[in-house]
């Protein structure tokens, strides 16, 4: 009797710690309907030093600016995606909800037929222009790859070898911007280079799997290539991992990631979540939300970019630079049509 | 193009990926041999990595570094063995628990102790030995200079040794065949399935050092499935720990060559699908019947 006992609270003890410390809801006092903004992290969550960190602190933004007030949720497995979501749009005083990542495109669009009166954001939404998109919902999409042009035509011009590498995560259509992109900057600028493309699998472990990038990266440098370019979450800290090890460079993404390999880190292709979060907050705030339609940032709603400041100027040439400046120009002003599929 | 994949550093990293397999395979060997399932050892890794990542930090030592992450793998063992060895509880259910509570402990004290959700802070790597005659071959040499790739390979003749040709090893193997017959001529079931849980959390704890030497930090959830395909490895090596360890490398070998086959002509999903083609393919084709030892994951309740 009592084994069965101790055995039972045992179970119990380990699930409901586990399941526990997955999700930490922050529980609010509630204010006024429809006054607070809810968010719902990707895997990762809060401190991934990526974009769950960026949508973060465009909150923190919101909050400093505008005075919203806002409560988030750390989902721990997939299918807990959908509850927190709902969870959220159930309260009240939230008026506003985001999603973080493509893998909330399928959940967020039914879940905002469910709550008709609420309004929906979702960044990274792989947007398909055959389905219609609920009128109450955002989808924020960057222009990746014209930030990965830019990446890419740095790679391209500095290379030796003429090789460089692309390390994707899970293979998507979301990371296929990241890579065509890549690509296009690289051939514009040398079109005799050629670029090693490589996925770390197909499913969502591939965004949390360092080994795996590390892996694949020392296979891409030692098939010559000499700067590699990542679009792969925790995987491509296995990356930056390969580019010490080998003395060679690597480009980060996201964020500026420098800090992950000093000195081996050219530059990074920095998507600016903090800035979308913020701007549509503030639209919401203002009444002017207007959903149905792809919330679009891009070079020229300076939604995307790449890092060149004091530590890695030193690695970049001057002339680089400048090239750089002008195919950035001349994507503004249309005169290059970027691919992203 | 062959001639270009299987070349040395072909060979290293197949190598370099089977490790990590191959230690909590071993584990798996040791637990199963003994009667207890042992499907926690894909969370014990992850203790394992983190106590390494965290105890080379503060201590500045990779030495102490392995030690913490073999106590973290012996302390998430230790609670599945009371579990299922004195509670009697569900093996699996015990072992899946154990998997979800080394996914949330270990990211809630990565932010307590790095502000983080993804990753600790740098951690030193092992020392390399340094090997005059071979230094020029850069992957062999980073590969055979590593005190881990050699400790695996003694580990893994060890086992067989101790498991077939020790009274040690008869007495825990004959503790997961046939604990009626063990405990009639006196051995103490317990306490022998007891060891056996308990190397398997000290291997898979290695397994979990290896892991973030190799990564020089922890990163959130970076066993990624590891535990799981140690335990296909010893299905397929038969419980054996060369059989096992032999799997292992066959593992490695097809995501190596997944690796490297990368970015030619072949869709990225089909090269995906390698590995377990491969498992599969060897599991049907090659290795026969995989008969698990008699009393795998049934707990013994002494006769009154």
């Amino acid at each position: 009797m009592n084994k069965r006992l101790l055995h039972y609270s045992l179970v119990f003890l380990l699930t409901s710690l586990s399941l526990g410390l997955q999700s930490c809801g922050k529980p609010k006092p509630s204010g006024p309907p429809n006054s607070e903004v809810g968010l719902v992290f990707d895997v990762g969550g809060r401190g991934d030093k990526s974009f769950n960190d960026a949508a973060y602190d465009g909150l923190v933004m919101a909050k400093d600016s505008l005075g919203i007030k806002y409560q988030y949720i750390e989902p721990g497995g997939g299918a807990d995606r959908e509850s927190a979501l709902r969870q959220l749009a159930s309260k009240k005083s939230v008026g506003l909800i985001f999603g973080v990542g493509f893998m909330f495109t399928d959940d967020i669009t039914r879940i905002a037929k469910d709550f008709p009166d609420k309004k929906f954001a979702c960044i990274d939404y792989t947007y398909d222009s055959t389905k219609a998109i609920p009128s109450n919902l955002i989808p924020i999409e960057f222009r990746e790859e014209e930030g990965s042009f830019l990446v890419g035509a740095i790679a391209g011009l500095m290379t030796k070898t003429d090789k460089v590498g692309f390390i994707g995560g899970m293979e998507s259509p979301l990371i296929r911007k990241f890579q065509v992109g890549y690509q296009a900057g690289v051939k514009c600028v040398n079109p005799k280079a050629k670029v090693l493309v490589a996925y770390a699998g197909v499913t969502p472990d591939a965004f949390k799997n360092p080994a795996k990038g590390k892996e694949l990266a020392l296979s891409q440098y030692s098939q010559g290539a000499d700067i590699i370019y990542h679009a792969s979450g925790v995987t491509g800290l296995g990356v930056f991992e390969a580019a010490r090890e080998m003395n060679k460079y690597a480009i980060g993404v996201d964020m500026d990631q420098w800090n992950e390999a000093p000195g081996h880190v050219l530059t990074s292709m920095v998507k600016k979540g903090n800035m979308a979060v913020y701007d549509i907050i503030k639209e919401w705030k203002a009444g002017k939300f207007k959903g149905g339609m792809p919330a679009i940032f891009g070079l020229r709603d300076d939604g995307v970019d790449f890092v060149y400041d004091k530590n890695n100027k030193p690695l970049i040439p001057k002339s680089v630079y400048d090239r750089v400046e002008q195919l950035k120009q001349d994507i503004i002003d249309g005169k290059i049509k970027v691919p992203a599929r | 193009m062959i001639g270009q994949i299987f070349s040395l550093a072909f060979l290293a990293q197949t190598i370099r990926i089977s490790v990590p397999y191959a230690l909590a395979s071993l584990g798996g060997v040791y637990s199963e041999r003994g009667g207890v399932v042992n499907i926690a050892l894909e969370g014990i890794i992850l203790n394992g990595a983190f106590c390494t990542a965290v105890g080379t930090y503060y201590t500045g030592s990779p030495l102490v570094g392995i030690l913490c992450g073999v106590a973290g793998g012996l302390f998430t063992a230790l609670i599945h063995a009371i579990v299922s060895i004195n509670i009697k509880a569900d093996q699996i259910i015990s072992g899946i628990a154990i998997n979800l509570f080394a996914v949330g402990i270990t990211k809630f004290v990565l932010g307590i102790l790095f502000h983080s959700s993804s990753n600790s802070a740098r951690i030193r790597g092992l020392p390399h030995i340094y090997l005059g005659f071979i230094e020029h071959q850069r992957d062999v040499a980073h590969l055979l200079g590593n005190p881990m790739v050699l400790g695996t390979i003694a580990i893994v003749i060890a086992s067989q040794v101790i498991l077939f040709k020790t009274r040690f090893g008869l007495r825990l193997r004959s503790v997961g065949e046939n604990p009626e017959a063990a405990d009639t001529v006196g051995i103490s079931v317990n306490r022998y399935r007891y060891y056996g849980v308990l190397i398997s959390g000290a291997l898979a704890g290695l397994a979990g050092a290896w892991l973030a030497f190799d990564q020089h930090s922890f990163t959130d959830g970076m066993s990624a499935g590891r535990g799981y395909i140690a335990l296909a490895a010893m299905i397929v090596g038969k419980w054996n720990p060369l059989g096992a360890a032999a799997a292992c490398l066959l593992f490695g070998l097809a995501e190596s060559l997944q690796i490297q086959s990368q970015g030619g002509a072949l869709p990225t999903q089909f090269i995906q699908m390698i590995p377990y083609v491969a498992t599969i393919v060897v599991l049907a084709g090659f290795i026969g019947k995989a008969v698990a030892p008699g009393a795998d994951g049934v707990p013994y309740e002494k006769e009154k």
